[in-house]
């Protein structure tokens, strides 16, 4: 069964990238446009891994992370922030709030493909 | 013929998605030119120079980047509070947003950057731009996930303890994930320390009871070994250290290679093809039903292998499907981004101003669906131009901005896709709407229907819109050619308009045309099937469970509130209204945009997949009905749209009760 990736990211481009470089590597690809989509999306199938930016209009990344950790039904989901920033404070920000791992943007499809597999399996 | 590039596909997408956020800088600095944006308006700008930023840093546009970090940077310091707002700064903000967009046209021609200009407005913005601001170097470093090993280095050895709290599980971590990214780092030994693992019985299954003894051997520092617990620091109990050396005993020198990185490659299919995959499946969820029944009358142990083979069908056959279904889904963006042309073309056409937003393009809807839903959006759009939005002058008079502005968006609600266009326009004008209806004869003298009844009228066959017929929309099309088109694709459409303000028309579709979740009901002999879906709840009729406050009017009570109760079967024109004496099982349905109703039927048969089969032309303005099953034993069910069914049963003398059978309240 292929594993089905959340990704939430405001720019188009970086959610067409994502998807090419996801799914002719298996993956079930859905996107979001910011943290409160995101929300939306989780009711119908539960997603295996969630791959989300952090600077995001309506929710932010750290929002979308903490609601998510909030939420029981979630327990153990794995969220990977995908960002073009490599702060050390926002890193811990974001470790504080909940996020499993951090990628910096921007991405080769070969590496974003085997941070996936190694958080969700 | 040269198959076309993705990399360039995508990139050509960058260029155009980066117009956006430029009209938005744009926009921004004229508001705040005016005073009229606070804090989050240059919040505003800042997202818009940042995700240009990362869009460019994807493609590789390192001028572009370098420009629009320092100007991110100068943005974050007037958000932070480091710089304040002048008459000099608002310049410079607006010849750094104009320059931005020469970068982003120049680049997207493939020219070479104006270098001079470039550098004096960095040397410009570089003093006042925010001091915690990284250079744009390594911020945007790929982070390197594979680590090569350097030749050569000395192998050594760590122990490593690794002890998970429960936390760590709850982050969506996993021990053999982090044990996978210690092995690529050399060889590794790990030991699971059971000891602390209670029986069965005392098991609390949230709580971690296993702990991990490494060890590693490779050219790795201490920095490297712990890279990977980066994220799990604070989640577990975690020692590294060092191992003295003993000699290893002919032990390969070198890790295994790294698995080279998936290469992604796209097929390009016949939507033929997938079109006929599809049937087959279809056929197959059919044929698996069929056998189901059969073997269900033979006496079998459900226990038994055959069933058990059965289960793993149903099982296989599902995934069959919704890997099938994944292949037609497409997002919906191009249909929107055809709509932005549509808008153009009808904004030249009417001498009006007005601007498309989109929200959740990229919300996946199957591809038949997209197709057959082109022409009702175009029509949808062009009316919402040619209807609600007011010439320039009468929106500045009633105090709007002169361009109207139209948005489309979409969403996933409750298994099925919700579509919406909106415009901030004049409303319907509902006084003009019931004259025009009573004129052509849609309304009987003397009646008043009230405001949604007004709107509902408009889809009505026979009612052309608007009063004077303009060349664009008229065209002998009205709403109710719409309104067909959504019904035979399953869909249901409603429209809410508040005068001045403008008009929201919301389509709710299937999310597919192919395979759906049924609920299988008898009424008056008859086998139907509703979208399971649609149906909330459904409860064994009792007396009790009724009330009736005007007589032929049953309610049903349900959690403190009462929700009408209508037959289906009279509903659909098979019988004449049962008495509401109780019996039969009411169906929960409506939500969402839908009035919450029960429906009665006399029982329910089954609750499975069924595969939908368009209906002849003739039947597609039965109210209520939406398409037609084959269930397991060959026969043929019509499936319903509850959304869709007349509100009462038909026009006919309703039969008068005896008060004996009006249920006490």
């Amino acid at each position: 069964m292929s594993l089905a990736v959340l990704a939430v990211d405001d720019s188009r481009t970086m959610r067409d990238l994502i998807r090419a470089a996801l799914t002719p590597a298996g993956f079930a690809v859905r996107t979001a446009e910011d943290g409160a989509a995101a929300l939306d999306h989780l009711a119908d199938p539960r997603p295996d891994v969630v791959l989300t930016d952090l600077n995001m209009p309506r929710l932010d990344g750290f929002g979308l992370i903490a609601e998510l950790r909030r939420r029981e039904a979630l327990r153990g989901l794995p969220i990977l922030v995908l960002t073009t920033e490599s702060a050390p404070a926002l890193k811990d920000c974001a470790r504080r709030a909940g996020a499993t791992g951090w990628i910096v943007k921007p991405f080769e499809p070969g590496q974003l493909v085997a941070a996936l597999r190694r958080v969700a399996c | 013929m040269a198959a076309p590039d993705p990399m360039a596909e995508m990139r050509a997408a960058f260029f155009v998605e980066c117009d956006e956020p430029l009209e938005g800088l744009q926009a921004g600095l004229d508001r705040l030119a005016t005073g009229e944006a606070g804090a989050a308006g240059v919040h505003g700008l800042f997202r818009a120079v940042h995700s240009i930023k990362g869009g460019a840093g994807a493609f590789g546009l390192s001028g572009l980047v370098a420009f629009a970090h320092q100007f991110e940077g100068l943005l974050a310091a007037l958000r932070g509070g480091q710089i304040a707002l002048s008459p000099g700064l608002l310049a410079l903000l607006f010849r750094a947003a104009d320059h931005l967009a020469d970068l982003v046209s120049l680049s997207r021609r493939g020219e070479a950057l104006p270098e001079e200009r470039t550098a004096a407005l960095l040397a410009e913005m570089a003093p006042l731009a925010a001091a915690e601001t990284e250079p744009a170097g390594p911020d945007f470093a790929p982070l390197p996930m594979a680590l090569d090993l350097p030749p050569g280095a000395a192998p050594r050895r760590w122990q490593i303890t690794f002890r998970p709290r429960a936390a760590l599980f709850a982050h969506g971590h996993e021990p053999a994930a982090l044990l996978r990214a210690l092995a690529e780092l050399g060889t590794l030994e790990a030991r699971c320390c059971l000891e602390d693992l209670p029986p069965l019985a005392e098991l609390a299954p949230e709580e971690p009871h296993l702990s991990w003894e490494i060890t590693l051997e490779g050219p790795a520092t201490e920095a490297e070994v712990a890279a990977p617990f980066d994220f799990v620091e604070d989640l577990c109990t975690l020692v590294i250290r060092p191992l003295a050396a003993e000699l290893p005993e002919a032990q390969s020198q070198a890790p295994p290679p790294p698995a080279p990185a998936e290469v992604p490659t796209l097929v390009r299919v016949d939507l033929d093809r997938v079109e006929r995959l599809m049937n087959l499946v279809g056929e197959l969820v059919i044929n698996q039903a069929m056998l189901g029944q059969s073997l269900a009358r033979l006496p079998l142990s459900p226990h038994g292998d055959t069933m058990k083979g059965l289960e793993e069908f149903q099982r296989l056959t599902r995934d069959i499907q919704d890997s099938v279904m994944m292949i037609r889904a497409q997002p919906i963006r191009p249909l929107f981004q055809r709509m932005a042309r549509t808008l153009r073309e009808a904004c030249a056409a009417l001498g009006k101003e007005a601007r498309l937003e989109t929200r959740g393009e990229m919300t996946e809807v199957d591809r038949t669906v997209i197709d057959r839903l082109a022409e009702p959006l175009t029509h949808m759009v062009r009316n919402a131009l040619d209807h609600g939005i007011e010439p320039p002058e009468d929106r500045r008079a009633a105090g709007k901005p002169a361009q109207g502005r139209i948005t489309l968006s979409a969403a996933h609600r409750a298994g099925r896709v919700v579509i919406e266009v909106s415009d901030d326009g004049a409303g319907i004008d509902r006084a003009a709407v019931l004259a025009r209806a009573r004129a052509a004869g849609l309304v009987p003298p003397g009646a008043t229907p009230g405001p949604a009844e007004i709107e509902r009228l408009l889809f009505l066959p026979g009612f052309s819109t608007a009063e004077a017929l303009s060349d664009l929309s008229g065209r002998g099309v009205g709403m109710d050619v719409v309104a067909s088109a959504i019904g035979s694709l399953g869909g249901r459409l409603s429209l809410s308009s508040t005068p001045g303000q403008g008009t929201i028309i919301r389509l709710s579709l299937p999310l597919t045309l192919a395979v759906m979740e049924g609920m299988v009901v008898e009424v008056a002999g008859e086998t139907l099937v509703l979208p399971l879906t649609q149906v909330s709840e459904s409860l064994a009729l009792a007396p009790s469970d009724l009330a009736e406050l005007v007589p032929g009017r049953a309610l049903v009570r349900r959690q403190g509130s009462l929700l009408p109760l209508a037959d289906l079967g009279a509903l659909l024109g098979y019988r004449a209204p049962l008495a509401a004496g109780g019996g039969g099982v009411a169906l929960l349905t409506g939500g969402e945009d839908q009035p919450r109703r029960a429906l009665l039927v006399d029982r329910i048969l089954d609750q499975r997949q069924v595969v939908i089969k368009g209906l002849d032309e003739s039947f597609a303005r039965a109210p209520g009905v939406a398409a037609a099953t084959i269930l397991g034993d060959g026969s043929i069910a019509l499936i319903l749209d509850p959304g869709d069914l007349p509100p009462a049963p038909g026009p006919g003398p309703a039969p008068a009760r005896p008060p004996a059978e009006v249920c006490p309240a």
